[in-house]
């Protein structure tokens, strides 16, 4: 019987750890990561990553076009689509304003041996919606910060 | 039964607890840092800090200031959630890149003639900070374009760099320069130590030009513009189209939203997005800030329910605060004209 209170105790301190370490120390609004691997190599692991989370890679828009031509380095420049077609489905429904964002997207472009991966946040869209929304937002951050996190390990 | 709680306890706090909570400053730095300084500090969207005479010339204090305040508008975030040991060991870590021994400065405050300060600053120093010391062109080394400055002369009227940066540490990079960059000493440029006094008083005069008003225009800001369409989808589609092209934009690519997601017989009809671009317009934004090609090409999404359509666009008006980018501010007032007017024109 003593026992039940030491429980609830850890139990509280289980949740509270949970909690507060879940709670991704981000900056600002834009998600940004450096994976050092070539262009070709990080745009296979990311399209990997994003499947292995559940999402559908609806697309790879070029963005480069022409870049060499005024003068850069690199044209390496893409932005990769993606999300789960029921989430987009529930989202076009009931914020239609958010369409204008949506799928979810990731840029990615090489910066010399290394290759730059940036993403808004999606809270940034909170704007839009109520509790509903935060939640969803949340898990998409959680799942943008762990793709970056694998490809920011070498490898 | 305690001893399993402990266990899983144990296990739990093992998984959660990431690097920041064991203020690892290699493993900090290549989360929050290495993406725009570069994974050995030397550079990319964001300025080199692996430079001996850079490390030399300032105090941790400017180190934890500056990582804490950011540069409000000059893309470098201010990371106001870090615990004060994990800053501690950010900065400990970048010290590790050099042998030199941080710099000290007392805090006594440089006196000088702000006013004479002022017409030095406009003949020594505009050219590369900008004629209010609003810093360079673009930031950092900045992505792949060429250069014709290996390191973009920094903010020096921004908040974060004033709260981080003393009055004798502005002294000293003056009167010592940064080898290896383009700044040099101006004692060996001809000034003397009482004009370094007057043009630091001058830098410091910037403080009281802050604006405040940002974040506020910011949050009034919506996230989307949307127009009902008096036309059906087709002809909403084909307006927004000949808008476009009136524009100079080239049409590059017309699909239904849900393209890719799911099998093509199952594609909902009734949202269709028009991406069209200017390859002007599209090299000038990647050159301010790269991280821009996140919302380009240009892209509106037509969008039909119960009969009404609805014309939607991303609010560019919001770019420059997510970017915090002050650079961008005009090219999204400009995008923003386009996209009211590609908008209006097509709903008329
Ligand atoms: C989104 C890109 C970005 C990220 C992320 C970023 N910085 Fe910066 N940082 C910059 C830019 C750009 C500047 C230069 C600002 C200017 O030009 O005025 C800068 C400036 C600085 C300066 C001042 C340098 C000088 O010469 O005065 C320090 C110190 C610094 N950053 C440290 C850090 C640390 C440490 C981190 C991680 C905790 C970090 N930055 C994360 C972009 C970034
Ligand atoms: C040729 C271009 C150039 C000129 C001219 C120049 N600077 Fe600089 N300045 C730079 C660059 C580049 C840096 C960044 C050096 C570094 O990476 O540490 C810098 C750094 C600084 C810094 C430190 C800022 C920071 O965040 O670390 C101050 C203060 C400064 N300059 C003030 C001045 C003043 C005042 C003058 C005129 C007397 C001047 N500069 C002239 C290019 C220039």
């Amino acid at each position: 019987m003593i026992m039940l209170s030491q429980i609830r105790a850890m139990l509280t301190a289980l949740l509270l750890t949970v909690l507060f370490c879940n709670s991704f120390v981000h900056a600002d609004e834009i998600m940004m990561v450096r994976a050092q691997q070539s262009f070709p190599e990080a745009m296979s692991k990311l399209q990997e990553q994003i499947k292995a989370k559940g999402y559908v890679v609806s697309r790879v828009q070029r963005v480069d076009i022409g870049l060499t031509k005024s003068g850069y380095k690199t044209d390496k420049y893409r932005v990769v689509f993606f999300g789960k077609p029921d989430e987009i489905r529930h989202l076009v429904k009931n914020y239609p304003e958010l369409q204008a964002y949506l799928p979810l997207k990731i840029s990615i472009f090489a910066e010399g041996s290394d290759t730059i991966l940036v993403a808004a946040n999606p809270h940034h869209l909170q704007k839009a919606g109520g509790k509903q929304l935060t939640r969803l937002m949340t898990r998409w951050e959680q799942d943008i910060a762990a793709i970056f996190a694998t490809m920011r390990e070498d490898e | 039964m305690l001893k399993r709680f402990f266990t899983c306890l144990l296990i739990t706090s093992g998984l959660y607890l990431p690097a920041s909570v064991y203020a690892d400053g290699a493993g900090l730095y290549a989360r929050h840092c290495a993406a725009c300084h570069g994974a050995e500090g030397n550079g990319g969207v964001g300025v080199p800090l692996a430079l001996p005479a850079f490390l030399k010339s300032v105090d941790d204090a400017f180190l934890s200031k500056s990582i804490r305040d950011g540069r409000p508008g000059r893309v470098m975030p201010a990371f106001s959630k870090l615990s004060d040991v994990e800053v501690k060991s950010l900065v400990k870590y970048i010290r590790s890149w050099s042998d030199s021994p941080a710099a000290t400065f007392s805090t006594v405050a440089v006196h000088g003639n702000a006013r004479h300060g002022k017409k030095l600053f406009a003949k020594f120093c505009a050219s590369c900070h900008g004629a209010n010391g609003e810093g360079g062109h673009g930031t950092g080394v900045t992505f792949s374009r060429p250069r014709d400055l290996p390191i973009i002369a920094p903010a020096i009227n921004n908040a974060g760099f004033l709260t981080s940066a003393s009055d004798q540490l502005i002294k000293r990079t003056l009167m010592q320069g940064r080898e290896g960059t383009p700044m040099v000493s101006f004692l060996k440029q001809g000034m003397t130590e009482a004009d370094i006094n007057d043009v630091v008083a001058y830098v410091r005069s910037f403080e009281k030009n802050q604006s405040n008003q940002t974040q506020e225009s910011f949050d009034k800001e919506p996230l989307t513009l949307a127009y009902e369409s008096p036309y059906d989808m087709k002809g909403t589609i084909d307006r927004v189209k000949a808008a476009a092209k009136g524009k100079n934009f080239r049409i590059i690519r017309e699909q239904k939203l849900e393209n890719g997601l799911v099998k093509q017989s199952e594609e909902n009809p009734n949202q269709v997005i028009v991406y069209f671009c200017n390859f002007q317009l599209l090299n000038q934004a990647l050159t301010v800030d790269p991280r821009v090609g996140l919302f380009l090409p240009c892209r509106v999404t037509i969008s039909e329910s119960k009969g009404q359509v609805v014309i939607y666009a991303i609010n560019p008006k919001r770019l420059s605060k997510l970017f915090n980018n002050h650079e961008l501010n005009k090219l999204c007032d400009g995008m923003y004209e386009t996209y009211t007017s590609i908008l209006e024109e097509a709903t008329l």
